[in-house]
């Protein structure tokens, strides 16, 4: 995908709705004061800003128009990115983003999705929906801010906080195992599953902009700090910081499922990049492939003579 | 059956013929024996034939065997309901025959595959017993393989030669249901029929003829419930839609991810019930009303997203198919006890539309109101529907679809500005734009679940919040005043009004009919408006000295069901009282009187 400003699908002779296109001879790519939108409510020296940024930058650098990108989050502190950003966007139900988004990236391929979120709405109460999102391969991108907390609700045990981690549901540290995002991602057939930090920003820009590229859903876990529940979580994968940002070997074969595994094993800091790429067809496309053929089928037809013939059926 | 006296004079030997106006006949098997397929021929046939039917059905919750009934009523006249008692019961078990004998009319007729039913003496008197050897005469004429496979249409073949139906029409009935596979198998059909009409009943003295019905200006369509919903949610314009599979819902969207590929639309089948509504609101959101549904324990778990839908103002169609409740109650009986859930099941105040067609072809235009308003009023709407609309087979005028149909294709045009929430809005209706339409000020809008102001951006303002909170309601007391005015059916004065909502009508009609028929000053009310209620039900209710409202569902801790409740909470009236049942099967009309008159009694004394 070149600029998505030029992609747009012709339109269904009698089916889904789609934009017309933007000229993009006419207009300049929007200036980061455009796409501002309120000032975030999240504490200073959180990790969040970095993305929230570098989000913006995606925007400026790729030319995207407000109109045609859509942001969208669950509940968390880091769900509230919509608010944050001039652009269409929704601030789903806790958990639920993945759907409410597949709702919009199948009935609009003219649109791109991308959701925000956090730990808690990824892998606690939305993790069905992560699974079955990944395996169905619908199209967008999903970056989750991992900060091994829950900030909003202020330091209770979040499914990646580590064992022994103190929180207020957990006085004596952590006792349940934590998740592995990246190993869920995989293991749930995600197509695309890169891992990156807020510390590290042109890193961040570049698995979003590869993310987005990717023909089909995409998955990115980002690091970032809590600074107010979980001060220097990940300190020891920030080099200014005495720790090392390893990134993913070059050698490694993105293709490879089982090396993309082994490598979401190692111990923390572990790696950063890009894990596992894997251009399989998109429910988007296999569902468009299907309209096509039974659209073939009553080619000429208006939409109430296709009805009318189930009728004909009925007398 | 209500045959007239005089018989038609007949061939010498051949029984006679006596004229019916209509008849009830409750075929009695196991769910694997195509009893369902002889109901629907049955039902096809009298739309075709420009009758009037209804079906009702039972089957087990079981997935392969188990008993089954399907009853099927064809009148010449106007036919309300499935019929209190049969007036013939064709059974191929034992148990068959002895669990349904007392559905019959007494003097009725018993036709029982004679392989398998033993008749009983004590029933002889009462009922008259037709015997037929229909399991071992259908393998004899279809070359004996030992399997029985196609009795279904043997004994379709003995009733349509007991009651003289279209054989001409029933064949092509038959080919078109099985012709496109193998040939034989049409062939085999139409020799399992054949044997079954050219049998002889020497021992059945007469045989029926219903009288012509009335002409009717369009062809007849004959469907279910959930077939005329999900055609009517196409004819409204809905084009994406998701859902989990639940009885008695599935129907509904097996038959969307059928059709909507051909109109470019999709159906999604998802992970869960949160995922399904979650997905249809994200396909609403993206500009073109869309549609969920489930029955009694999905939309429990759909209540959070519908909160959020009402918060959002956020358009979106969900259908719930009512079964018996709670939790997984009576998945495959019929309840209406899904009318609190429905408008209020949720968390804050979050009112939405709630709609409950009466009957089959109403339900076709359900969708398209619910459509309708959802987009208007930029609302979730419920169609309260229920598992015996959803499953009867009812024969309706032909829509003219070429007019019903419409487009709701989302407008892109590009606006100056736009506020979501717009608080000085004189209506106080707020319309989202679609994702893709440009907003020349370069403010763009967000839909949230938080209270928000009126660019949908978070607010924590008191002022504010109870601005929006009314804006939401005040929509739906707006709304109300486009409903149509009601009207009783029956005069609008007398002693008892029977007031009834959804799948009720008919058989509440049927009882209205038959009270004013022997001179009791009966009417009757449908409420198909559940939220927000229809002005002007005061009026109505002033015209009767007893309001009694006729629901299958329970009277509660404080003795009224769930609409009684919500009117007497209304109305403070104490004449609504309730008339309530829940084993899971559909009204009599001989029961609704009863109660009426019982309660009425009580009352008077």
């Amino acid at each position: 995908m070149s600029t998505l400003t030029t992609e747009v699908p012709e339109r269904a002779s009698n089916g889904v709705a789609v934009a017309p296109p933007s000229l993009p001879v006419e207009r300049k790519g929007l200036t980061k004061k455009e796409i501002a939108a309120d000032h975030p409510t999240w504490c200073p020296g959180c990790g969040d800003f970095s993305v929230l940024a570098l989000y913006f930058k995606l925007i400026e650098k790729r030319k995207m128009w407000h109109e045609k990108i859509t942001t969208i989050a669950g509940i968390g502190c880091s769900s509230r990115f919509p608010y944050f950003v001039q652009a269409h966007g929704a601030h789903y139900i806790h958990g639920r983003a993945l759907p409410f988004a597949s709702g919009i990236s199948l009935s609009r391929p003219d649109l791109h999705v991308f959701v925000f979120g956090g730990d808690g709405d990824a892998f606690s109460i939305g993790g069905n929906h992560f699974s079955h999102t990944a395996r169905k391969n619908i199209k967008m991108t999903y970056c989750v801010m991992d900060n091994w907390v829950y900030g909003l609700t202020k330091k209770q045990t979040s499914p990646t906080s580590p064992l022994g981690f103190k929180s207020k549901t957990d006085q004596w540290g952590a006792v349940d195992y934590p998740i592995n995002p990246m190993k869920q991602a995989i293991a749930a057939g995600a197509t695309f599953v890169a891992r990156t930090t807020h510390t590290n920003p042109n890193h961040v820009l570049q698995m979003m902009e590869a993310a987005m590229d990717h023909e089909g859903f995409s998955f990115i876990e980002c690091l970032s700090e809590c600074v107010e529940f979980y001060e220097g979580a990940f300190d020891s994968s920030n080099p200014r910081k005495g720790g090392v940002f390893n990134e993913v070997p070059k050698s490694h074969d993105v293709t490879n499922e089982l090396e993309a595994y082994k490598l979401s094993g190692v111990d923390f800091p572990g790696y950063f990049g890009i894990f596992y790429k894997n251009n399989k067809p998109t429910k988007n496309a296999k569902e468009a492939e299907i309209n096509k053929g039974m659209m073939e089928k009553v080619k000429g037809l208006k939409d109430w003579q296709i009805l009318q013939k189930n009728f004909d059926r009925m007398k | 059956m209500s045959e007239t006296t005089t018989e038609a004079p007949s061939p010498s030997g051949a029984p006679k013929i006596a004229k019916i106006n209509e008849a009830v006949i409750r075929i009695a098997g196991n769910s694997q024996d195509g009893i369902q397929a002889i109901g629907g021929f049955l039902a096809r046939l009298a739309g075709r034939s420009e009758q009037e039917v209804m079906t009702f059905m039972t089957i087990p919750s079981t997935i392969s065997g188990g008993p089954s009934i399907f009853q099927v009523r064809i009148g010449s006249g106007e036919v309300l309901s499935a019929g209190d008692e049969a007036d013939m019961l064709l059974c191929f078990y034992q148990h068959s025959y002895e669990d349904h004998i007392k559905s019959l009319k007494l003097g009725g007729i018993v036709l029982y595959d004679a392989d398998h039913v033993q008749p009983k003496q004590e029933w002889e008197e009462s009922y008259r017993h037709v015997g037929v050897n229909i399991s071992s005469l259908t393998v004899e004429a279809v070359g004996g393989t030992g399997r029985d496979k196609g009795k279904n249409i043997f004994a379709l073949g003995l009733l349509a030669k007991i009651f003289d139906l279209n054989v001409t029409k029933l064949t092509k009935l038959i080919e078109e249901r099985f012709g496109g596979k193998d040939p034989t198998v049409v062939q085999n059909a139409m020799t399992c029929f054949n044997a079954g009409y050219n049998h002889s009943l020497e021992n059945l003295l007469k045989t029926y003829q219903f009288y012509a019905p009335e002409k009717k200006d369009r062809h007849q369509v004959v469907m279910n419930g959930n077939e005329a919903l999900a055609y009517g949610l196409i004819a409204a314009g809905v084009r994406f839609g998701a859902g989990y599979p639940i009885t008695p819902w599935s129907d509904i969207m097996e038959l969307l991810r059928r059709e909507l590929p051909k109109y470019g639309g999709s159906f999604i089948q998802t992970e869960d019930e949160i995922a399904a509504i979650s997905m249809a609101i994200g396909g609403s959101y993206a500009g073109r009303v869309a549609v969920t549904g489930s029955s009694g324990p999905g939309i429990s778990l759909k209540t959070e997203a519908l909160g959020w839908a009402v918060m959002a103002e956020m358009p979106i169609v969900i259908v719930d198919v009512q079964r018996g409740g709670p939790s997984t109650g009576m998945p495959t009986n019929i309840e209406q006890s899904d009318l609190n859930i429905a408008c209020f099941g949720g968390h804050g105040d979050s009112p939405r539309v709630v709609i409950a067609p009466t009957g089959v072809e109403d339900c076709f235009y359900t969708a398209i109101e619910a459509v309708n308003i959802a987009r208007k009023y930029s609302t979730p709407v419920i169609i309260l529907t229920d598992q015996g609309i959803a499953t009867r087979i009812e024969a309706f005028e032909e829509p003219n679809l070429e007019k019903v149909c419409q487009d709701i294709s989302p407008d892109f045009t590009p606006v100056a500005e736009h506020k979501p929430y717009d608080l000085s809005k004189p209506d106080g209706i707020t319309q989202h734009l679609a994702p893709g339409t440009r907003i020349e000020s370069g403010k763009y809008p967000i839909v949230t679940g938080l209270e928000h102001d009126e660019l949908g951006h978070p607010t924590g303002s008191p002022k504010l919040h109870q601005e929006m909170t009314a804006k939401r309601r005040n929509k739906l007391r707006k709304l109300a005043w486009d409903f149509p005015k009601l009207k009783t059916y029956g005069p609008n004065e007398g002693q008892i009004l029977l007031v009834g909502w959804g799948s009720s009508q008919g058989p509440i009609r049927e009882a209205v009919d038959r009270a004013r028929g022997i001179g009791e000053a009966v009417s009757g009310l449908t409420i198909k408006h559940i939220n927000p209620l229809p002005n002007g039900l005061e009026e109505i209710f002033k015209g009767f000295h007893h309001i009694f409202v006729v629901e299958l569902n329970d009277e509660g801790i404080y003795g009224y069901g769930q609409l009684a409740s919500l009117l007497r909470a209304r109305y403070c009236d104490e004449r609504i009282r309730g008339i309530n049942k829940s084993d899971g099967l559909t009204w009599k009309v001989k029961e609704i009187l009863d109660r009426a008159r019982a309660l009425a009694d009580k009352k008077n004394k």
